[in-house]
This record gives structure tokens, sequence and C-alpha cells, in this order.
């Protein structure tokens, strides 16, 4: 029992530290997000494997026209952002961060696509807190999340998770990333990765 | 069966002490002490002289050599701090550029859920020239209530070892100038 005792503060300690949410709220949206607390990290099984070809998709972008992702073949690497959802903590503040990590993409030879499952309108009123993002945004709003799907990243929620991949200028899956969705992806990793795509080619 | 219900008892008080320390936990108020925030050492010389902290290890944001210390809590994936950080980078150098201020205001800043690489991007992007502190597990974000970004947080260090919270609000610094002189009315104090 004593043995057991000499732990409790370390336990409460630990317990404190890593409760909670993973985010910072920028005053950029005000009160205006959307907390729906913890979820399941993942809930979908990944149907595309690296070193292989990665599917085609074409969607919607913010900008009016529609982007493929066989446009960008032997031009640019292409970086793909899955998110979950509009006007929620940790989306909020995880493309705004692209929007300033240009340079870091371009370095690269690389685009970046960001995908939701949210429709058009709906993100055009989200990504407009965020500044003018340099970057396509895309919906996959309908079919509801199909190109989710043909990932293999649309959860049973009908949300997407949050997943990064890299595909390289001749269409070759080279990264496939699915993170827990409650946590933001670590952006040192996904450069380093895009850096040994780029220099491989 | 004693021993087993101490058990209990103590794995219940386990479960609720988050969320009462979460309850606990309020941005931090005029006129209230600072939590002691710890962070690392920053390795640069440089750094360590404009702070007076030496050595290698944590130090405590309260063992900065100052009249005034003033903390930004911020993010590079916060919109707002991105457009702000010229703005920060102009109050740091009417600081540096008053022989009357530069001795007496320390200006810091803190990166909540940002790795090293992270406030490195942003340092770079920007050109920020004060010392800017990674805080990648928000364990000093969930010290200061969790506040939104960017946030600012003015430390009066008073002779007597004590300090006092002199400023701590959320958003930009509207004008400069105006913090400048709020601020001289503390050293004035």
């Amino acid at each position: 029992m004593r043995s057991f005792l000499r732990f409790v503060p370390a336990i409460a300690i630990l317990i404190f530290w890593t409760s909670g949410p993973a985010f910072a709220l920028s005053d950029a949206y005000k009160e205006n997000i959307y907390n729906p607390g913890p979820l399941k990290p993942v809930d979908s099984t990944l149907k595309v494997k690296a070193g292989e070809p990665a599917p085609d998709f074409t969607l919607p972008s913010l900008d009016g026209n529609a982007v493929s992702l066989s446009q960008f073949a032997g031009k640019k690497n292409v970086v793909i952002s899955f998110i979950p959802a509009a006007w929620t903590p940790v989306c909020s503040d995880q493309w705004p961060g692209y929007n300033l990590a240009k340079g870091l993409f371009e370095a690269q030879d690389a685009i970046l696509l960001g995908i939701t499952v949210d429709n058009l309108p709906t993100l055009y009123s989200w990504t407009r807190q965020m500044g003018n993002l340099w970057f396509p945004v895309l919906s996959d709003f309908w079919p509801h999340g199909a190109v989710a799907d043909k990932f293999g990243v649309l959860r049973s929620d009908g949300m997407a998770e949050r997943a990064l991949f890299i595909i390289d200028k001749s269409g070759i899956l080279r990264y496939a990333k699915v993170g827990d969705i409650n946590r933001r992806p670590d952006l040192e990793e996904l450069i380093n990765t895009l850096e040994k795509t780029n220099s491989k080619r | 069966m004693k021993k087993l219900h101490m058990v209990w008892t103590i794995l219940a008080c386990l479960l609720i002490l988050p969320a009462f320390l979460a309850a606990e936990v309020a941005p931090p108020a005029e006129g209230e002490k600072l939590p002691d925030i710890r962070l690392a050492i920053p390795a640069d010389a440089g750094y360590q002289k404009y702070l007076g902290i030496k050595g290698d290890g944590a130090f405590s944001l309260l063992q900065i050599k100052a009249p005034v210390v003033i903390i930004e809590i911020f993010s590079m994936y916060c919109p707002h701090c991105q457009k702000e950080a010229p703005s920060v980078n102009d109050l740091f150098s009417k600081i540096q550029s008053s022989e009357k201020l530069k001795d007496k205001i320390k200006l810091v800043g803190i990166g909540v859920g940002n790795s090293p690489f992270e406030v490195a991007y942003f340092k770079k992007t920007y050109s920020v020239q004060f010392p800017l502190f990674s805080d990648g597990e928000f364990i000093v974000h969930k010290q200061l209530g969790e506040v939104r970004t960017p946030y600012f947080i003015g430390i009066k260090n008073h002779k007597n070892g004590s300090h006092t919270i002199f400023y701590s609000k959320l958003g930009a610094i509207a004008d400069n100038d105006s913090f400048l002189k709020l601020i001289q009315a503390q050293l004035n104090k």
C-alpha cells in the first residue's frame, strides 16, 4: 500500500497533463468553433499503399474550378491533406499553418490539396477566417466522401480522417499517414518526407 | 478489506482530479501572480544574455532579470498571430532602440502546441529577433488556462522579489505606443 501511495502524486500529475484538448484556438475564429470533444483516434482502414499508383480523382474547388490529381502528373509533387470537418478546433488550427508554410512546400516543388467532406459554402465561410489560402481547397461533399473512401480515410461518422498523403510526380503514392484525429500532425515529419520524395527524382 | 477500500478511494480521487484541476486553471488575471512557467534555457548565447539566464536545462520566466517582462502566447497556426507578427516586431524594435527601456523591458514568445521546428519556421518567416520558445505539448498553455491566441501578459517584477501581472489580454496589442506608455507607468511605480 505504501509503495502505491508513493506513486499517487506522479499519476495525478500525469493524468492532469495528458488530459484535455491538444489545440490552441486562434482569436481569428472568435466563439465560432464547435468542439466535438475527443473522438476515436482512427476509424477507417487505408485502401491505398505507399509504392503504388495513387487513385485519381476530380473534385470541385473553392475557386470554381475542378481539380484532378492527374493534372499534376509530371509537374508537381502533391501533398493531400484530408481534414475531418470545418469549424472544428484542430482542423481550424491546421491549414493556417500550411498557409504560412507555403515556402516549405514550394521548396520541394509540391502543391498542397486540402480536402474535407464539407460543402463549398461551408468551406468558403470557414477558410475566409484563415486569410488567403495559397492552396486549392476541395470539397468531397457529394457523392459524400467518395474520394476519402477511395483512399480509405472515410470514417463511420461520415467525416474524413486527419490524413496526409504524398504523391510524387509520376503519380506514385510515397507517404500515407492517418494520424490521431484529435491532434495536429507534425509538420517537420511531413516536410522531411516531402524532401526525401523530391530528392529521389 | 480496509486496504481495498482505500485503493478504490484513491483511484476515484485520481479520476475526478483532472476535471477538478482543469476547472481551477483560469487565464492569468491582472493583479495576480503568474504560475511557475518553466522553459528550456535557449542555447543561443545572445538570448541568454538578453534574458540574464545562464547554463542549460530549464529556467522560470520569473528569473528574467528585468523590471517588466512581456509574454506573447502565439501559434504559427494562428492567422491573427501571423498577421500581428510585424507589429510585435515593431514593439520589440521600439523597446530595443530606447536606451531608457531596453534593459527594463524583456519580450518573449511562447508557441503553444508548436514544435521547435514550427517555432523556428515562424521566427525565420517573420525575422523575429526576441526569444521564442516551444510549448509543443501544451504544458504552458494548460498552466495559462488554455487562452486563445495571440494573448499578451505583462509582468512587473518588484524590487522585493515579488511580481504582479499588470496586463493580461486576448488579442493583438492595438497600439504599441500606448502599450509602451502603460509599461512606462509600471516602471515609474
